[in-house]
């Protein structure tokens, strides 16, 4: 009990610290050492798209609904990326298992995505996904604006036009 | 309160007590970030006797952790607290309790990344080493000690590592220390920049501290115990245009401990993989040998817990309930196994692959035992004490553990209708994976067809049908699913699993179970209400076995 009652005061204290600044602040990417899929190694806040906007998804080839969203993107992406020039990093947290199986699936189902390995989930730990499909877009300044998760047929309609509304420069964030 | 606790809360006040101390300094916080998530899972437990759900005394139980991270430029800190009110059923009970189980800071600074606390590390493919975590399966490993990771020059990454790993609510006995080197040759020899070839090699070298203890063999005889247990391991990656090739070979020292039945031998675990892809077609073919390599912070620990090592099961993970019935999971103690698949996009607008072209996946997987040879060492296999057996280095045993043949074609028919059709043909030797002697090895065969009916643009209905047949174990299943959502907000789902094939008419049971959930941006509330069936659920390479259980539950996730 002592110690229950210690842990709520320092989370007070803490929280009492952080609402001294309470200001929204921009959410940029953190920095986590990952591999591409054909074996490059990249750091996660060097992903950037030209000023445009990104799309982060995180799947597993043991995941369906995952490979569902990549797959129903995959059918309009090239629509997507000559309307909007949106790009999406598609984040497999596979681990030894099955990483290596990545990069054939990816090619086999033609998907032109950029494909990123997370055999360990840093980056997944990194941006507090618990749960799989995860889907965060980022504005064209690199800054999470929104996120998501699951997938059902027709929730790619709502991010291609949050896209839209980005480079219209509207504001997308979550309206508490 | 005893001393060790009195410590531990110690350490923690003085770990949050940094938290207001960054305080002082405004500019510090002014530009920092606070992120973080939130899980809750509990569940309503009812009596069920036909199906072995048992009474549960608290009525309810839940699992529910948060992590908070505050990150500021180059620096960034975390917790996870988490909590167990009562744990559910499935979950070991040495979980009970509550607190701050992870806890961590780390600097970055050009070339140098340092992390005291806890944290996650894999070396290579993780073969001698993996500390990681499986939430959902309660598994956890964490280190609680130092990492230092150095980037002297782009292409060549080192790391050092030192702790002890998590128990519970404890660390176990074991030091683990080591260190991990890789090279991406192309990107620091200039000359080599340019080629096509690209190669990378690593090494690693993991020892592992506990000391000795007596442990009686034979009644009067103890046994001599290494207390240094060292392993080491070597990898390579060559790709070079549409061809992939990975591979890791991974050596242990002599570790007598519980799993291996304190056999005096060496253990030795290889990976290899090759793959070739273009657009519209991937092949890869990966083989695997483990001989001895079950690797624990504590030579007596025959659970799941405080493995050092990480050894990949080379077969694929299903996702559909009938298919994932049985799971195969890697045999430490000794396996061969081999992997091959295919994944092939029929063109559009051809006679397989109609309008929309059509997807084909092919998948084959086989495990075996290894070569067990006893006859030159005098003694009968695994006999504590002795050097166990001899096993000639690429020599199958013949004994096969497990078998996969599985087919899935998925298709797009027109703009309102899409599916998949799968066959899964497998082989399960229940008796060792199940760790059961006596059992009889199951033949079984699934089909599945999914289907998928877009209502509206935002509206659909999927359907999942399943069947399995077998003449062992429980006989034959089968399975419906029905699934309404509404994107990207709504979902409701009934779906009833049925054993009509189990020779017990008693057991001849319903496993029915209704749902729905609702998402809001990162958030997700998710409800269902039915009996779910005993068995093994596996989520990335770690498998546990989940109880009969009815009633209730209840899932809350959010992202901040």
């Amino acid at each position: 009990m002592k110690r229950i009652t210690l842990i709520v005061s320092c989370l007070l204290i803490i929280s009492y610290c952080f609402s001294q600044t309470s200001a929204p602040k921009s959410k940029k990417l953190p920095s986590v050492t990952i591999k591409t899929v054909d074996g490059k190694t990249i750091k996660t806040s060097d992903i950037s798209n030209n000023g445009k906007p990104i799309i982060i998804s995180f799947w597993a080839l043991w995941c369906k609904p995952c490979q569902k969203e990549l797959s129903t993107i995959a059918e309009v992406y090239d629509e997507w990326q000559k309307e909007t020039g949106v790009k999406l990093v598609a984040v497999s947290i596979d681990d030894a298992r099955s990483s290596a199986r990545v990069l054939p699936t990816v090619n086999g189902n033609n998907w032109s995505y950029e494909v990123l390995l997370d055999v360990n989930g840093d980056f997944k730990r990194a941006m507090n996904v618990n749960m799989i499909p995860h889907t965060f877009l980022l504005n064209g300044n690199g800054e999470i604006v929104w996120q998501h998760t699951s997938f059902a047929e027709g929730s790619e309609l709502e991010l291609i036009e949050l896209v839209r509304k980005l480079n219209r420069g509207e504001d997308i964030s979550e309206k508490k | 309160m005893n001393i060790k606790l009195l410590i531990r809360g110690l350490k923690i006040i003085i770990f949050i007590g940094c938290f207001p101390m960054l305080g002082l300094s405004q500019n510090f916080l002014n530009s920092g970030s606070v992120q973080g998530n939130f899980q809750l899972d509990a569940q309503y437990y009812q009596k069920d006797s036909a199906i072995g759900a048992n009474e549960v005394s608290e009525k309810m139980l839940m699992n529910a952790f948060a992590n908070i991270i505050y990150t500021n430029g180059n620096f960034s800190t975390g917790l996870r607290y988490e909590s167990y009110r009562n744990p559910m059923l499935g979950f070991d009970n040495r979980y009970k309790g509550s607190g701050i189980a992870y806890r961590y800071a780390t600097y970055k600074a050009d070339e140098f990344e340092i992390t005291v606390g806890n944290f996650y590390e894999q070396f290579g493919s993780g073969m001698i080493f993996r500390s990681y975590e499986e939430r959902n399966l309660g598994y956890d490993n964490a280190m609680d000690g130092i990492r230092v990771k150095f980037n002297p020059i782009q292409g060549i990454l080192l790391k050092a590592i030192i702790g002890t790993q998590r128990f519970f609510w404890d660390v176990g006995p074991g030091i683990v220390r080591g260190g991990d080197a890789e090279f991406a040759i192309n990107e620091f020899i200039p000359s080599f920049s340019e080629s096509k070839t690209r190669v990378t090699i690593g090494g690693s070298v993991i020892s592992k501290y506990q000391p000795t203890e007596e442990i009686l063999y034979d009644v009067t005889k103890m046994y001599n115990l290494p207390e240094n247990v060292a392993a080491f391991a070597g990898r390579m990656n060559v790709s070079r245009g549409k061809i992939n090739i990975n591979a890791e070979y991974a050596y242990k020292s002599n570790d007598p401990n519980a799993q291996n039945n304190y056999i005096y031998r060496h253990g030795e675990a290889l990976l290899v993989s090759a793959a070739y892809s273009k657009k519209g077609l991937g092949i890869i073919l990966s083989g695997k040998r483990v001989d001895n390599m079950a690797f624990k912070s504590r030579r007596t620990e025959a659970g799941n817990m405080l493995n050092v090592n990480y050894l990949p099961t080379l077969t694929k993970q299903h996702a559909y309930s009938l298919s994932a019935i049985y799971p195969y999971a890697t045999q430490p103690n000794g396996e061969m196994g081999v992997q091959g698949e295919i994944v092939y996009s029929i063109p559009k607008n051809t006679l397989l692959g109609g309008k929309y072209g059509t997807e084909v996946k092919l998948n084959y997987s086989r495990a075996n035992s290894i070569e067990n040879d006893t006859s030159g060492l005098n003694i009968t296999g695994y006999q504590g004490g002795s050097k166990g057996y001899t096993s000639g280095f690429l020599k199958f045993g013949d004994q096969l553990y497990f078998q996969d043949f599985n087919i899935e074609i998925s298709k797009k028919i027109n703009n309102r209708i899409k599916g998949s059709l799968s066959w899964v043909n497998l082989i399960y030797n229940q008796a060792v994976i199940e760790g059961h002697p006596g059992l009889p090895t199951v033949y079984a065969n699934v089909l599945i067809a999914d289907v998928n009916y877009k209502i509206t643009p935002l509206k659909s209905l999927r359907t999942e049908i399943q069947f399995l047949s077998t003449q062992q174990d429980e006989g034959n299943w089968i399975m419906g699913m029905l699934e309404y959502s509404i994107a990207p907000q709504w979902f409701f789902s009934v779906s009833d699993q049925y054993n009509y094939g189990n020779e017990i008419d008693a057991k001849k049971i319903h496993y029915y179970n209704l749902g729905f959930g609702f998402n809001r941006n990162s958030s997700r509330v998710q409800m269902s209400y039915g009996k779910q069936r005993e068995g093994i659920l596996c989520v990335g390479g770690v498998c546990r076995q989940v109880p009969a259980a009815y009633g209730l539950n209840i899932t809350i996730t959010s992202s901040f």
